[in-house]
């Protein structure tokens, strides 16, 4: 039988009507989602943390581990090949360009975190308090901000960042800054929404209306109560929205909008040299860079699915073995006896 | 309480709540055209024109006007479906859309067949058996779908299915001479080859189609799967699907006629979300497979910028989101009685 | 004295949890006759529930169970799942608590009737099924003429009794009602048990009635079973035991109940016990205000104290006590080591 049915004899939990609790540690919050999950969860959160901090630390060393700079084409005085295919010197061959494919590929993750954590720090420095703001003031404020945001919002995201990065090509000079602008806009709706959502919700818990009843302002509920518990839902979205950030990022580059290829390398841009080369067959310049942007998707997808499994335990189904009622418990009187301790 | 009455009154008033939406969007578009530094002119032909010619072309097209003049013009003319002339090839985008629409229309409608056919009964498998073998990997395939961007796809399809194998051709709508010869009819050549009675040439544009309906299906995909397995999980959990097990409804019937048509609900309902992937899908596919679509003239009038063209362009696409959010949101409210109320 | 239509052996149903099993019905004996009314009371948590869905083969996955359900003088724990599914309905029917989500919201009422007609009366014809849907339903004061509508389109106290008509449709021999009409307004409330003390009258359905309000049971039961922490600690005939209550716990559930004559709210002190580590021997004892010495040591003995009756405390076997341990049990103080 495979019911699900709920478990209904669990014994009530008595309502908390208190404040969430006091954070611990940072550490231990970081831990708790790896230590609550089991079985394949907690595989596939610890697979994406791991491949995620593996491509992290690819790019902050990039300079050591990448065999040549992403802009080398020459090696002790000599030319690499162009298309050149996989060899001795360039492991992963080398592009239309003459640049050797692994070191651009390990600097392609370097420009990835970089455009990630520059978009993060903007959309959650926009979306976050314009967000706590529309939940908690209301009225047509609220009315109009979810207004734009949801027009944003049903916009394809693709088309919105394609825009944005077309129009502040010509006025800002670093493609990287570019690029996470163009990413903040597409998922600031994102972090307003949920922000909004959440901050609703808290609006009318005990808590904060005992603090309003108080007298407290609204700028001190909104500081101290309504960001310490709304910030929780950040995480899981924010780790979400870097994998599709990555894609965003990637999709620029492959139209050549955002970053120019003398700046840095960019999975997508090389893959969209890679175009001409895979009409002759020539698969090392798709291969390698694509991979690239595979990994740090599903690591970071798998990272953000993970979390939400594990913090929103709705979906969680129960895996646990059926409990062995042994023989020595069956008979009326006799059971309780010889059981008592066994529990 | 006319059930028909009702549902009435809901399509009307969910058509006029498109009126803010559309107005928003196009507000958003114009002010991010415009807002930006520079003025269209400049910015597409600057190099190539005198001052003067620049400032004649300027006048020309109304861009010497006060910014509210320019604004309210733009409203008016989107509203009648009037997107400009573009400052490059002197093409309307009304024509521009006639002439393109129909190859996007091809390769979005057979990418979300695509999408359907495969995502949905793997999404219910998934949903049905969750935390099994089948599951793993399904869900493993749904988010590598959703991870590997299309153009990367695409070009892995391309080396193997076109270049390794030759079994499909690599790129382009058609072979040239079934795209030199055809009837234009309604400008989608699949559809203007079958009134022929080409049917050769029919054949030769879905060979040409299945590389790059696969690849955009398959982003698509990845998002149905997760969703209907999640529904379908949370519908299983559901309390009507106790009591009709505790009626003595058999599984299978539990699952095909309670938990998946109720699972399915929040799929169609997010679907009107997916065309927007999926017309961001198309655009990079297109330019992966050199399919003469909409979005290959985007991207034609980015490298240009030309901005009329790209205005143009990305208003028609938020339009249709627009007006496909609408039909989804009727649809939902014919399948879910109780959207109706 | 006829045979019961469904007798409880011994039954005990464990779900497995992180910490260890939990006993959420921990070795019950009960019968229920053809037509009587048993009401099955106790506080949230004591398992009731769980016992009534064990009944029917309901439970998760994560859940072992042994002793015997018998029907009709088969073990229903030992039988086949698909034989189990083909008797419920039929059979075995069960009534839920929230009535508002019971019901596939996109399935109109007449296509949950016919669907289990259908399913358990194959050879049915259109006709006969919607002829029979109908009447159940204005049994229940449903009249025909919504008989085509959504589930939506139904207040709560309606749905429960569309549920209660699709339960017995087939006509059941045991019909398990998890506390029907605790999320329904009073008025509703009053209805929904007449209808169902009618049940017995005309349909020999025997009811198993899971509630946790003791004035319920008075009003619709012949007989009343008392369940504590996954026990039943006292059982026999409803009046007797909600006017002369024999187990302290039960004279404190009805201390607790609010009626007309109550002038200060009562409450047990103390939460119910944790059913992964139960206390030892008598589960009550932590709560209970005549504890002895012995009732945190040795289990309490199942007496008979009238015919009908039985009761599991020491109280009434207090010539058993071992010597030295009938003195009251020393304790710290309940309520500190408890919620707040």
């Amino acid at each position: 039988m495979t019911a699900t049915t709920s478990v209904t004899g669990a014994p009530d939990t008595p309502p908390t009507t208190g404040p969430p609790k006091r954070r611990g540690g940072i550490l231990s919050k970081i831990a708790a989602p790896y230590k609550q999950s089991h079985g394949v969860q907690r595989f596939m959160l610890v697979t994406g943390t791991a491949v995620s901090l593996i491509i992290v630390l690819l790019a902050i060393f990039a300079p050591l581990i990448a065999p040549f700079s992403f802009d080398t084409y020459q090696a002790d005085g000599a030319r690499f090949p162009t298309q050149g295919e996989p060899s001795d010197v360039n492991p992963w061959g080398t592009t239309v360009q003459g640049f050797d494919v692994m070191s651009r590929t390990i600097y392609g993750a370097r420009t990835a975190l970089e455009v990630l954590i520059l978009a993060v720090v903007f959309s959650l420095a926009i979306g976050v308090p314009l967000g706590l703001i529309s939940g908690y003031v209301g009225g047509w404020l609220d009315r109009i901000m979810v207004l734009i945001m949801d027009a944003l919002f049903a916009f394809p995201y693709l088309l919105l960042a394609i825009v944005a990065a077309f129009l502040l090509t010509n006025t800002i000079d670093s493609g990287i800054v570019v690029t996470a602008i163009a990413i903040t806009v597409v998922y600031v709706p994102q972090y307003f929404r949920v922000v909004r959502a959440s901050t609703l919700s808290a609006r009318e818990a005990t808590y904060i209306e005992a603090a309003r009843a108080m007298g407290a302002k609204p700028s001190t509920i909104i500081r101290k109560y309504l960001f310490g518990n709304v910030v929780q839902s950040v995480p899981v979205i924010a780790t979400l929205n870097a994998a599709d950030a990555i894609l965003t990022l990637a999709g620029l580059g492959f139209l050549g909008l955002g970053i120019q290829p003398s700046e840095a390398a960019e999975w997508g841009y090389d893959l969209q040299r890679a175009i001409a080369d895979a009409g002759a067959g020539i698969w090392w310049t798709a291969l390698y860079p694509g991979l690239g942007i595979v990994l740090a998707v599903t690591a970071l997808t798998l990272v953000g699915e993970g979390l939400n499994d594990v913090l929103n335990p709705t979906l969680r189904r129960r895996r646990i073995k059926r409990p062995v009622i042994s023989s020595s418990a069956v008979g009326p009187a006799s059971a309780p006896t010889t059981e008592r301790e066994a529990g | 309480m006319s059930r028909g009455g009702s549902l009435r009154g809901y399509i009307l008033i969910r058509i006029a709540l498109m009126i803010p939406m559309v107005w928003v969007l196009l507000t958003t578009v114009f002010l991010m055209m415009r807002v930006a530094p520079g003025d269209p002119i400049t910015a597409s032909l600057g190099g190539k024109l005198s001052p003067e010619e620049v400032a004649e072309r300027q006048a020309a097209l109304g861009f010497d006007r006060p910014l509210i003049v320019q604004y309210f013009d733009y409203l008016w003319d989107a509203v009648r479906f009037q997107f400009g002339t573009t400052i490059t090839d002197n093409q309307t985008i009304g024509s521009l859309i006639v002439e393109n629409g129909g190859a996007t229309l091809t390769l979005t409608v057979a990418a979300l067949v695509v999408a359907l056919v495969f995502g949905l009964p793997l999404g219910l498998i998934a949903g049905r058996y969750r935390e099994t073998v089948p599951d793993a990997f399904i869900r493993v395939f749904a988010i590598l779908g959703y991870a590997a961007p299309p153009f990367f796809v695409g070009l892995l399809a391309q080396l193997l299915f076109a270049q390794n194998l030759d079994w499909f051709p690599a790129s382009k709508m058609a072979s040239p001479i079934v795209q030199a010869t055809a009837e234009t009819h309604t400008h989608i050549l699949i559809v203007d080859l079958a009134i022929e009675g080409d049917w050769e040439g029919v054949w030769d544009v879905i060979l040409h189609l299945v590389l790059p309906a696969t690849t955009l299906g398959l982003l698509v995909m990845g998002v149905f799967i997760r969703l209907v397995r999640v529904n379908v999980g949370q519908a299983l959990g559901g309390d009507y699907v106790e009591a009709a097990r505790a009626r003595g409804v058999p599984e299978r019937r539990v699952v095909s006629r309670h938990a998946f048509k109720n699972a399915l609900i929040p799929v169609v309902t997010v679907m009107g979300l997916q065309v927007a992937l999926l017309l961001g899908g198309a655009v990079l596919t297109e330019k992966t497979f050199s399919w003469p679509g909409l979005g290959s003239r985007l991207l034609d009038y980015l490298t240009n910028r030309d901005y009329i063209g790209v205005q143009g362009l990305i208003t028609f696409f938020a339009l249709i989101v627009v007006v496909i959010s609408v039909i989804i949101d009727i649809v939902n409210a014919l399948i879910d009685p109780r959207v109706r109320y | 004295m006829a045979d019961p239509v469904l007798s409880l052996r011994d039954l005990r149903i464990w779900y497995g949890a992180e910490r260890g099993a939990v006993r959420a019905v921990d070795g019950v004996s009960l019968d229920l006759m053809p037509g009587e009314t048993v009401g099955l009371v106790g506080e949230s948590g004591c398992g009731k529930s769980t016992l009534g869905r064990g009944v029917l083969g309901l439970l998760p996955e994560g859940a072992g169970h042994a002793g015997e359900v018998s029907f009709k003088g088969r073990n229903l724990l030992d039988i086949k799942q698909r034989e189990l599914r083909s008797m419920r309905g039929p059979e075995l029917g069960m009534i839920f608590q929230e009535p508002m989500t019971r019901l596939n919201p996109l399935m109109r009422i007449s296509d949950h009737f016919e669907e289990v007609l259908q399913i358990h009366e194959p050879k049915i014809g259109k006709k006969e099924a919607r002829n029979r849907s109908m009447e159940a339903l204005r049994g229940m004061g449903i009249p025909p003429t919504r008989y085509k509508q959504y589930p939506h389109e139904f207040s709560g106290g309606m749905r429960q009794r569309i549920m209660i008509a699709l339960a017995l449709v087939l006509r059941p021999a045991v019909v398990v009602a998890d506390e029907p009409t605790t999320a329904l307004d009073v008025l509703v409330e009053a209805q929904i048990l007449r209808i169902l003390a009618d049940l017995r009258r005309n349909f020999d359905t025997a009811l198993l009635l899971i509630t946790h309000n003791l004035g319920i049971v008075a009003e619709a039961c012949d007989r009343v079973a008392v369940m504590y922490a996954g026990r039943v600690v006292e059982q026999g005939p409803a009046y007797d035991v909600t006017t002369k209550p024999s187990h302290p716990y039960s004279r404190e559930l009805l201390r607790s109940t609010i009626s007309l004559s109550t002038t200060e709210l009562h409450s047990i002190p103390g939460a119910p016990p944790d059913l992964v580590s139960p206390p030892p021997a008598c589960r009550f004892h932590p709560r209970c205000p005549n504890a002895m010495a012995v009732c945190a040591q040795q289990w309490p003995p199942t007496e008979a104290t009238s015919p009908g009756r039985r009761s599991e405390c020491w109280l009434h076997a207090t010539d058993r006590i071992p010597v030295g341990l009938e003195q009251p049990l020393q304790r710290e103080a309940l309520a500190a080591s408890e919620e707040a």
